[in-house]
């Protein structure tokens, strides 16, 4: 039986291990894979074998997982290169866009060298730059329908970077079908919202919002604009959610909302009820399938304003 | 029937940390003894100076009990008992 020991030397024993790293392949509580660390590795991740709650065999499992981050943008960005340092073994990126200029204020995974590269290349480029021990498998293609369960199914965790309403709730439909955690993140001007979705614990998505808000309404980043340092801190809040699934540590914001404002930095915490009658989640789903809602969430601009191509609806 | 008190009972295992600086020859010590099982005795030879200051604290910090402290030498042997399921 494997135990660990919390820094105040109190032990925690497997069996009392949360649900969701008994569901999560590295966070097995019974097996222990027996990875020899080379002296460089032992250096690389000293700091984190040195917590308790980590230790050599939370690195190994940081090693075993594999986590999916749909989006090298501004959640993307920080989120990537974090967990690549943390070294999580196998990490996906999902991107179909190429750098931008404005991109640069934020999204630190790229460079100005690299712009009108692949986002997703350019990610893979810096985070194996930075840690040799991490494969970064490309995805450059837009998240639908059609490739969503496919993509997702290999992975340990997903963490939710996207910028638009319809691939927000692809993704919480496609995690929710396949039952995978996801770290889902939000962001707009000063403000960002967190919350982690483990089908079966807690609520999902469509649990705190039922259907994508009328195209238009919410602005995107794009449009409103993005205090750049805010998408730091929400994409190393989500990764952080990621890393304590991973790890089998502390109280991920299954059930909880955090709500971020940057400009008083104040941080809120509310209670988010899974619904029996959730639509994708509940007791008796009526979606059942994934749905593009690209084609019902146009936004449409006159010709002296910006032109948004496809949606961009949403933030990130 | 006698029974062999810790202090005199061998190492299971013993890693030479000479010339290994903090905070790594903790973290090796660390490792070693998370494949180790309870009860069993890792022997570690360290450094004077930080080195014999900093790891046995670290040792009991982790749960681990400081067995007995040799001096070797200009250096030190370390022999730890494991506390905790391996």
């Amino acid at each position: 039986m494997q135990t660990s020991r919390g820094s105040t030397g109190c032990r925690m024993r497997a069996s009392a291990l949360p649900p969701w790293t008994r569901r999560l392949p590295s966070g097995n509580g019974g097996a222990k894979p027996r990875v020899e660390f080379t002296d460089d590795q032992i250096e690389r991740y000293s700091r984190h074998i040195i917590l308790p709650e980590v230790g050599g065999d939370g690195q190994r499992k940081l090693f075993a997982a594999k986590a999916l981050i749909i989006g090298a943008g501004g959640l993307g960005s920080p989120a990537g290169l974090y967990l690549a340092a943390a070294g999580v073994g196998t990490i996906g990126i999902v991107d179909s866009d190429a750098v931008e200029l404005s991109n640069l204020q934020r999204q630190v995974l790229h460079a100005t060298s690299c712009l009108g590269r692949a986002k997703c290349l350019s990610a893979k480029d810096t985070m194996e730059a930075l840690n040799p021990d991490v494969r970064v498998i490309p995805y450059h293609e837009r998240l639908s329908s059609a490739n969503a369960l496919e993509i997702i199914a290999g992975y340990d965790v997903v963490l939710d970077g996207s910028d638009n309403f319809p691939t927000r709730y692809l993704v919480n439909d496609a995690c929710v079908m396949a039952r995978k955690p996801l770290c889902h993140a939000g962001i707009l001007r000063f403000e960002g919202q967190l919350t982690t979705i483990v089908p079966g614990e807690g609520p999902c998505y469509r649990c705190l919002y039922p259907e994508p808000p009328p195209p238009g309404l919410v602005p995107s980043c794009q449009q409103a604009g993005i205090l750049g340092v805010t998408a730091g801190v929400m994409g190393l809040l989500q990764a952080t959610e990621a890393a304590k699934l991973i790890l089998g540590i502390g109280e991920p914001l299954i059930g909880r909302l955090l709500l971020y404002s940057a400009l008083d930095t104040s941080f809120r915490d509310v209670r988010v009820p899974r619904r029996p009658d959730c639509p994708v989640c509940g007791d008796s789903p009526t979606i059942t399938k994934l749905i593009d809602y690209e084609e019902f969430c146009q936004v449409r601009w006159s010709s002296t304003d910006q032109v948004g191509g496809g949606c961009d609806c949403g933030s990130s | 029937m006698t029974i062999e008190s810790t202090e005199e009972r061998a190492a299971d295992v013993r890693v030479d940390l000479r010339g290994t600086p903090c905070p790594l020859n903790w973290v090796k010590t660390k490792l070693r003894l998370e494949q180790m099982k309870e009860g069993e005795l890792l022997e570690v030879l360290l450094d004077d100076g930080d080195a014999i200051r900093n790891v046995p604290r670290s040792v009991k910090t982790e749960g681990h009990r400081i067995v007995k402290v040799t001096p070797v030498g200009g250096d030190f042997s370390l022999l730890i008992e494991k506390r905790g399921d391996g």
